[in-house]
């Protein structure tokens, strides 16, 4: 017969046990889970869904024709397992089929996240997006490059060539590369073929590379966007305090004069 | 000895370890075709995998993590771990783990090498680690997430790092390698892995098993020496009959040492006698 003080006891050392492997387990875990900018393959969920999903099974890097997709090594930090591309190496070429996101048998890819118009079309995909650096696309110096534009396969669409006045020369136009952040599609043609050392665009994920203004700022020239001003009116008294103390402390003029 | 045997008497001697690495290889090479040479016979691993571009297989454990993290894992992969779970819950119970599972033959080769150098093993763990892994694996699954044993799986570092490229998996594969050889003998397959104790949870009433005669048996005790789970061989030398606990593998490494005839694969009869 064990008495009480015998089954807490034993009760208390396999809770320790099990919560020494559980820390250790989860924080091992937590490691292997893919750093943010992490490229996914077409009609994938957002990353955190994603990394849900997914099942790790490779389908998706055995369809993929061109060798884009990987599946992450342990050492890589893409998420262990999980498929992932990087354009400098091979870009995802937009396969009109998508085999890849056909490929899943999880969900993690899904056609779903490719529709627009009751249509599935690859040109949809939002891998990510393409970031153009100024300082050093040789195209904003005033040398003559499109090698991007050319590349894209939304010319025209996802990159468009802006005119502006050479300042060097006085009499050229420098024809520079903008990125249409709704249309591009993340497939990294553009990065693929940047002729400088080090690609001047770069595909980041979506979230990385739009960034996000947050609720304080609207634009009041835009009666849509004004709307938002309405929303926080609408919102309940609970939530409405911590505007108003906001506001006490903007006009609280009292710490400057200590 | 091995010397005097001729050598058909070494295949017999040696059938099902010979068969299960077939077996083993056979798959892993229909894996590593699909992905290197577009085979359509096995697509994927052993996550999960379509046969012959039709029948989903998806591994239960993992499905049931991604359930535990609050995702609600397509029809295709749920069907596909269905199918796997009947196929050994009712029909080769855990046969996964000394049949297909490549881990199966680093830890054989690990405890093969143990075995030539005399080495002492170090580690005594308990064998029912693994069912608190079973369960932990759900749970941290749930407070994570994202699948946890998914995420950290020397099995799937191992079948990925063969099927789609090793990257640093391969540390993964010598440190499981290093723990069998010198640690605990069977350390991860027979002690510590999760998946492992899914096969023997769910194997209880699997068709396929070993049988016991008592009365053939000499007790020369072979049987106990080359069984990765010597524990489910609790009724030989005492009872004729079933070798019932859902951890044996069906390995049948038992059986072909045994130079009395005492055991057999069988099927489990259905009405019990």
């Amino acid at each position: 017969m064990t008495s009480r003080r015998e089954i807490l006891k034993k009760l208390f050392k396999v809770s320790a046990a099990a919560g020494s492997g559980g820390l250790l387990w989860g924080t091992v875990a937590e490691g292997t889970v893919a750093a943010p900018i992490t490229l996914r393959p077409p009609g994938a969920l957002e990353n955190k869904s994603f990394i849900q999903a997914c099942v790790k099974c490779g389908k998706c890097v055995e369809a993929c024709p061109y060798d884009t997709l990987k599946l992450a090594t342990p050492t890589e930090n893409m998420g262990v397992g999980t498929p992932y591309y990087t354009p400098r190496e091979v870009p995802c070429y937009l396969c009109t089929n998508y085999p890849c996101t056909e490929a899943c048998p999880s969900g993690a890819l899904h056609v779903d996240n490719l529709v627009s118009d009751d249509k599935p079309d690859i040109n949809n995909a939002k891998m990510g997006l393409a970031v153009i650096h100024k300082e050093t696309c040789i195209a904003y110096w005033g040398i003559q490059c499109d090698a991007c534009y050319r590349a894209c396969p939304l010319i025209d669409e996802a990159i468009v060539l802006k005119k502006e006045k050479n300042p060097v020369t006085g009499k050229h136009a420098n024809l520079q590369p903008v990125i249409n952040s709704d249309i591009c599609t993340g497939c990294g043609l553009c990065e693929k073929v940047c002729v400088v050392e080090e690609p001047a665009v770069r595909v980041l994920p979506l979230d990385i590379s739009t960034g996000k203004v947050g609720d304080h700022y609207i634009k009041s020239w835009e009666q849509e966007d004004e709307k938002r001003i309405e929303a926080i009116e609408k919102m309940p008294d609970s939530d409405k305090k911590d505007i108003n103390s906001a506001l006490d402390y903007l006009n609280d003029d009292e710490s400057l004069f200590d | 000895m091995n010397r005097y045997l001729t050598d058909m008497a070494i295949l017999k001697k040696y059938r099902y370890l010979i068969s299960r690495r077939i077996v083993q290889l056979a798959l892993l090479g229909l894996f590593v075709g699909a992905n290197y040479f577009g085979w359509n016979i096995l697509k994927g691993n052993y996550s999960s995998a379509l046969l012959f571009e039709t029948v989903p297989l998806g591994d239960p454990y993992a499905v049931i993590q991604i359930l535990a993290s609050g995702f609600i894992s397509s029809s295709e992969l749920i069907l596909g771990a269905t199918i796997i779970l009947l196929v050994y819950g009712l029909l080769l119970g855990r046969m996964f783990c000394s049949w297909v599972c490549p881990v199966n033959i680093i830890e054989d080769a690990a405890i093969w090498l143990n075995n030539k150098l005399g080495l002492k093993y170090s580690l005594s763990l308990s064998r029912q680690i693994r069912y608190w892994a079973l369960g932990l694996g759900i749970i941290l699954s749930a407070i994570l997430g994202y699948a946890a044993f998914e995420a950290v799986s020397p099995i799937s570092m191992v079948h990925r790092g063969i099927i789609f490229g090793i990257g640093g998996g391969w540390a993964f594969i010598l440190a499981l390698f290093l723990f069998d050889f010198a640690i605990t003998k069977f350390g991860w397959c027979g002690h510590l892995c999760p998946l492992g104790a899914f096969y023997s949870f769910i194997s209880k009433y699997a068709l396929i098993k070993v049988k016991y005669n008592n009365d053939k048996c000499t007790q020369c005790m072979k049987c106990f020496a080359v069984c990765p789970e010597e524990q489910v061989l609790s009724i030989v030398t005492h009872t004729s009959g079933i070798i019932k606990p859902a951890e044996c593998t069906n390995c049948g490494r038992c059986i072909e040492v045994c130079d009395d005839d005492a055991l057999n694969l069988s099927l489990r009869t259905i009405n019990k006698k």
